[in-house]
């Protein structure tokens, strides 16, 4: 019973992780309409900068300056942060595509870096003693995966109020006059970029805190953590939530984390260990297929509210699209 | 600094070109940037080690044409290597991208995409498992051309193939009444469609060219270094880089986009080092996305 409810704190940190992302992911797609497809990047930004920051120091490699866990934190979202905006600008005022193929590149470089930058991450080893908040409870799992549980539910409730409020703020307002009819927003007086730069690199900053959070809940990172299926496994969560919903990116999370956690558990006991690789990349295959499925019948997902209009205005069938030719 | 970085550059440069004439394609005829299509390679890739296997297995061993490493099995298994991966791109397309386009949203069909390259990706891996796997383990001797630069019979025929290939595509694309559709769509959907183009067809047109130069660019791959389910996925990001320096929509100019990624590749291999790589075409992408958005070759977005 009592391991029962230490799997379940456990779970629901991960899985509240997983939508604190979901909830940055949102800012960027759901409320402004900014593609980006490398969150595993931006989370491993964050990560690592904390892990660099709050480390105790290591002659093998840079840093490890022995800071607060919450400075960890701090300096995570304004890297990431920095590093959203500075892709923003580069590639804003361009067609919506280039910021995708961007946003990629900035993954595969991170987690480059991750890799080969042996003086500033720890290489392929990664980074240990990260130090874990309540970590001299670590000898009562219990008790640790509780208080782990309350830090990050503390966290994903204070960005969750703070997103709702922004989005119903003249700034969050803004951002969806550009989503949706941008012509018009940029005739009030409205600077498209500017806007559409600060949300990315306030989404790219709440990533990167999520990155920081589970690298100081796990204690140890390495670049495998961040690899491209991270990006798909939130990019369904939103999906699934329903885009430009928070409650739906929370939600959305908690859902395709449990469906994920589940039948990884259930493939470890179905199959035998040597075939556990092929049965985990059919894992990935059915929910590749799920994320299609769910574009294709229900493009709002659970709690996805949002007007569906096409951003680029030349081809401007509302309500009727579904009649539209192949173009 | 040796010369050989020249030719490690231009083999690099021809895959990459091979795959971004495909990239290019869809961007500007279909209006999205597709991720599946680095997986096309691989699929492409590991459909013609299919069919090279079957052949292997109906007629025994065959001997390879002399300086090559591979025989003609290999080269018939291409073509339909290439017919096959033709005809994936086609259907994907028909059941979801299609779909999707027709509601108008571009991005989600890029997000599609996305989904159908890991879908497509990890079946690959679940068929034929994660390890690599070659065409041919034999070793060719390469042969010493001047200047220090040395090059094997087989890099010396997979750089004729693609010249070949891309003069075929840049003919299909300028002389043919399907190639001016192609161009018309590209460059005004609405006044193409205004003056009776065949839509569907110039769709499908382009699926299938893309499809089967990725399939080759596949097998390049396959030959000069190895073939794994990733194989495609790593190639996206140099693709997508060379189409967007060529500038969107020019089929010259992904391939000169493509040999100039190959080449700077190859030469920061021998000043920094393999591992970084990668990094490079994400260099020359912003590069060029904060220097001159359009590329090369590109015209104004309208």
């Amino acid at each position: 019973m009592m391991d029962l409810l230490g799997y379940g704190a456990f779970f629901l940190t991960t899985a509240l992780i997983f939508s604190l992302v979901t909830l940055g992911l949102n800012l960027q797609w759901g409320l402004t309409g900014l593609f980006n497809v490398g969150l595993a990047g931006f989370i491993a930004i964050g990560a690592y900068t904390s892990a660099l920051l709050t480390t105790p120091d290591d002659a093998a490699r840079l840093g490890g300056f022995d800071l607060p866990i919450l400075a960890g934190w701090l300096g995570a979202m304004l890297a990431g942060g920095i590093a959203a905006a500075i892709t923003g600008i580069a590639t804003l005022r361009l067609r919506s595509d280039y910021l995708a193929i961007t946003t990629f590149g900035v993954a595969v470089v991170v987690q480059l870096v991750a890799l080969n930058a042996q003086k500033l991450t720890g290489g392929p080893f990664g980074i240990g003693f990260i130090p874990r908040p309540f970590g001299g409870l670590a000898e009562t799992p219990l008790l640790f995966n509780l208080s782990n549980l309350a830090v990050v539910s503390v966290v994903t409730l204070i960005v969750y109020l703070a997103l709702e409020h922004l989005s119903r703020s003249p700034w969050g307002r803004v951002l969806k006059a550009l989503r949706e009819d941008e012509r018009a927003a940029i005739s009030l007086g409205k600077s498209a970029r500017f806007y559409r730069v600060q949300a990315f690199a306030v989404g790219g900053g709440i990533m990167a805190l999520a990155g920081a959070l589970q690298a100081h809940f796990t204690g140890f990172i390495a670049p495998d953590n961040y690899l491209p299926i991270l990006t798909f496994q939130v990019w369904v969560m939103l999906i699934v939530g329903g885009s430009g919903s928070n409650k739906g990116a929370v939600v959305g999370s908690i859902l395709v984390w449990a469906i994920w956690a589940g039948s990884g558990s259930l493939t470890s006991v179905l199959f035998s260990p040597e075939q556990q690789a092929r049965a985990a990349s059919l894992q990935i295959v059915a929910i590749g297929v799920m994320l299609c499925v769910i574009l294709l019948v229900r493009p709002n997902g659970l709690f996805g509210d949002r007007p569906r209009r096409p951003r680029f205005g030349k081809r401007a069938k509302v309500a009727t699209g579904e009649s539209g030719t192949a173009s | 600094m040796s010369l050989q970085f020249v030719v490690d550059g231009l083999l690099a440069g021809s895959m990459i070109g091979l795959g971004a004439i495909g990239v290019t394609l869809t961007y500007s005829i279909l209006r999205f940037s597709n991720f599946a299509h680095g997986d096309f390679m691989a699929w492409g890739a590991y459909a013609t080690l299919a069919v090279v296997g079957a052949i292997g297995a109906m007629f025994g061993k065959i001997a390879p044409i002399a300086p090559l490493s591979f025989g003609w099995p290999l080269i018939v298994a291409v073509v339909v290597g290439m017919t096959i991966t033709g005809l994936l791109a086609l259907s994907l397309d028909m059941v979801l991208f299609a779909r999707l386009r027709a509601k108008g949203q571009a991005i989600i069909v890029v997000m599609a995409s996305f989904g159908a390259s890991m879908a497509l990706r990890s079946l690959l891996e679940f068929i034929f498992g994660s390890r690599p796997t070659y065409f041919s383990r034999a070793i060719q001797i390469a042969m010493p051309v001047g200047f220090g630069i040395r090059i094997t019979p087989d890099q010396i025929a997979l750089l004729l193939v693609t010249a070949v290939l891309v003069l075929g595509v840049h003919l299909l694309i300028t002389r043919t009444q399907t190639g001016r559709s192609m161009q018309a769509l590209s460059q005004n959907a609405a006044l193409a469609r205004i003056v009776g183009i065949d839509v569907a067809k110039v769709v499908r047109v382009t699926w299938i060219v893309g499809g089967a130069l990725a399939c080759v660019a596949g097998v390049m791959i396959g030959i000069l270094i190895q073939i794994r389910p990733f194989m495609g996925f790593d190639m996206l990001l140099p693709m997508f880089a060379a189409a967007i320096l060529g500038g969107i929509g020019s089929v010259p100019g992904a391939v000169l986009g493509g040999l100039i990624i190959g080449m700077a590749e190859a030469g920061a291999v021998q000043l920094i080092g393999a591992e970084w790589r990668a990094a490079v075409s994400f260099i020359i992408l912003m590069t060029v996305l904060f220097v001159r958005p359009i590329g090369l070759f590109g015209v104004r977005e309208r």
